[in-house]
């Protein structure tokens, strides 16, 4: 399988914090990878990184052959990398149905009212689609979080803790209807989780990061139990059981 | 879901603006042309503050409108009050251009701020201008409108029906853009512009666009107003023009492209009213009716209207 996106000798520091250390990861076409590692391992920051929203003290970015760094949020999204974010980021004095019409007017939909009407309908939103997106559940707000970073069709979607902030029991809700949404349209997904028992069931690669640096990357069974992983990502306690 | 009145509402509103053209007193057809001149400014100012941007400085464009138009008349010897209003248009939009390059990349208060800034050059530059009348001025006399030459009776009038249909055509296409993609996207931006960019869109240029025609708006209601009033002095450029601009929205709200005009005649008549009646007292009045806005109707008055309709 070709690699669609490649990160080479990532480095990045706020002051004394190193958020990124040399980091080198390939990903391929339609894969699933989740990015695990406890908070400030660097997992958003390598988001914020391929996204253009930071820049790299040091290292390269190549989607598609094509060195990213160095180029803004917009254009590496008209390029085809879609992202959601650890905070829903909503038109809050818009309706849902304007936040998705926003969306797909940018993505130059050639029917957008209909296009705008099947993605509510695809994510189960048309209940909400009058209300204002501000006044949205939790749940719902990362739903069309999601369902606009997919609007541009992108190539490659980053999900950001798409399932943090939600009910336990509508975790696997939201990820089924995600992942359905991208099944069978080529996209590869990176998705930054918390939730080991969602990494386990959705992930077919899992990068754990702790203190800037990649400590495991592989099969999410093999990456889990190791040592490094269930000690720093995990937790000692989780470990034990 | 509610329908949306506002079509409708506008060709009632021509209709009787247009009717009562001919017949209302002379007074009264003054304080409306200069009502529908200020709301031109004040309708360029929503689609600002729609944008998440409140400008302190129309009164840069309002001037620039105002003294482009009295310039063609009294120095280019261009007395036709359609190319008066096109010259007053197209100054504004010029220099909103220019100046839009930079300001498209402020925000709030710095934005306010700069744009105040160089209303107040323009106001000092008058100012100082002898050649311009400095602080008094000049007066203008528009002889023909599109080509028809009017006598001196009529003219107020002619105007006024000319800046009715004018001031209605533009605010049925501001309503028509409000409700297009770009009208969307300029609520987006004011919600936010991160998440615009990371949609793919440029928030830059949807602000400099939004700024470019907010000023080319203001820039025509200056002209309409030098025309209505017959005279242009530096004042039209002064930070408390701009001011009163930015109370009208308020006053009116961003609900519906109809607000501004109405907040506009409503300020404009009471203003006629304080004069006459308490002249040192009626800013204070004014205050007070801000603070009431502000703490009961946040939305403005245009609220008012929707409860009753909702």
């Amino acid at each position: 399988m070709s690699t669609i996106l490649a990160a080479h000798g990532l480095q990045k520091n706020f002051g004394a914090v190193t958020a990124a250390a040399d980091v080198s990861l390939a990903f391929d076409r339609e894969s699933v990878v989740s990015l695990i590692g406890a908070n400030g391992a660097g997992k958003t920051t390598f988001l914020n990184m391929v996204t253009g929203y930071l820049k790299p003290d040091r290292g390269s970015i190549r989607f598609e052959g094509r060195e990213l760094t160095g180029h803004s949020p917009r254009e590496i999204t008209s390029l085809g990398i879609c992202r959601s974010f650890q905070i829903p980021q909503l038109f809050h004095s818009l309706s849902v149905r304007e936040n998705l019409l926003v969306a797909e007017g940018i993505a130059h939909a050639e029917h957008v009212e209909e296009a705008t009407d099947a993605v509510l309908e695809r994510f189960g939103l048309s209940g909400y689609a009058a209300q204002a997106a501000g006044l949205l559940p939790e749940g719902v707000r990362k739903l069309l979080d999601v369902a606009m970073a997919l609007v541009a069709r992108p190539k490659v979607l980053l999900l950001d803790e798409p399932t943090s902030g939600v009910a336990a029991d509508e975790k696997f809700g939201i990820m089924d209807l995600v992942m359905g949404a991208v099944r069978g349209e080529g996209v590869t997904v990176l998705f930054v989780e918390h939730d080991m028992d969602i990494v386990s069931r959705y992930a077919s690669r899992v990068i754990a990061f702790y203190d800037g640096r990649v400590v495991a990357d592989g099969a999410p069974g093999t990456v889990l139990a190791t040592e490094e992983v269930r000690r720093y990502v995990i937790g000692e306690d989780h470990a034990a059981h | 879901m509610r329908r949306d009145r506002t079509v409708p509402a506008l060709v009632i509103a021509a209709v009787v603006l247009l009717a009562a053209a001919p017949l209302a007193p002379q007074w009264l057809v003054f304080l409306l042309a200069l009502a529908l001149a200020k709301g031109l400014v004040v309708l360029g100012l929503v689609l600002l503050m729609r944008t998440g941007l409140v400008s302190f400085g129309q009164g840069l464009y309002f001037g620039l409108g105002a003294y482009a138009a009295a310039l063609l008349a009294h120095r280019g010897g261009i007395a036709d009050a359609a190319l008066m209003i096109v010259a007053g248009t197209a100054c504004a939009a010029v220099l909103a251009a220019i100046l839009g390059l930079l300001l498209a990349r402020y925000r709030e208060i710095f934005f306010a701020m700069l744009s105040l800034a160089f209303s107040m050059i323009l106001y000092g530059l008058l100012v100082k201008s002898s050649a311009l009348g400095s602080t008094d001025g000049f007066n203008l006399h528009a002889k023909s409108f599109a080509g028809v030459v009017l006598s001196a009776g009529i003219e107020r009038r002619v105007f006024f029906a000319a800046s009715v249909v004018l001031a209605c055509a533009v605010a049925w296409v501001m309503h028509r853009y409000g409700s297009s993609h770009w009208g969307r996207l300029s609520a987006a931006i004011r919600d936010n512009e991160l998440r615009v960019e990371y949609l793919g869109a440029s928030v830059y240029r949807v602000v400099y666009v939004n700024y470019v025609a907010a000023c080319a708006l203001a820039g025509m209601g200056g002209a309409f107003a030098a025309l209505a009033v017959g005279h242009v002095d530096p004042e039209t450029a002064y930070w408390t023009t701009s001011g009163e601009f930015v109370f009208v929205a308020i006053l009116g709200g961003t609900g519906n492209v109809l607000a501004p005009f109405l907040a506009a005649a409503i300020f404009e008549g009471l203003r006629t009213v304080a004069n006459q009646y308490a002249p040192n007292v009626w800013q204070m009045s004014l205050g007070l009716a801000m603070l009431a806005i502000i703490m009961f109707l946040p939305g403005g008055l245009w609220t008012l209207l929707k409860r009753r309709s909702g």
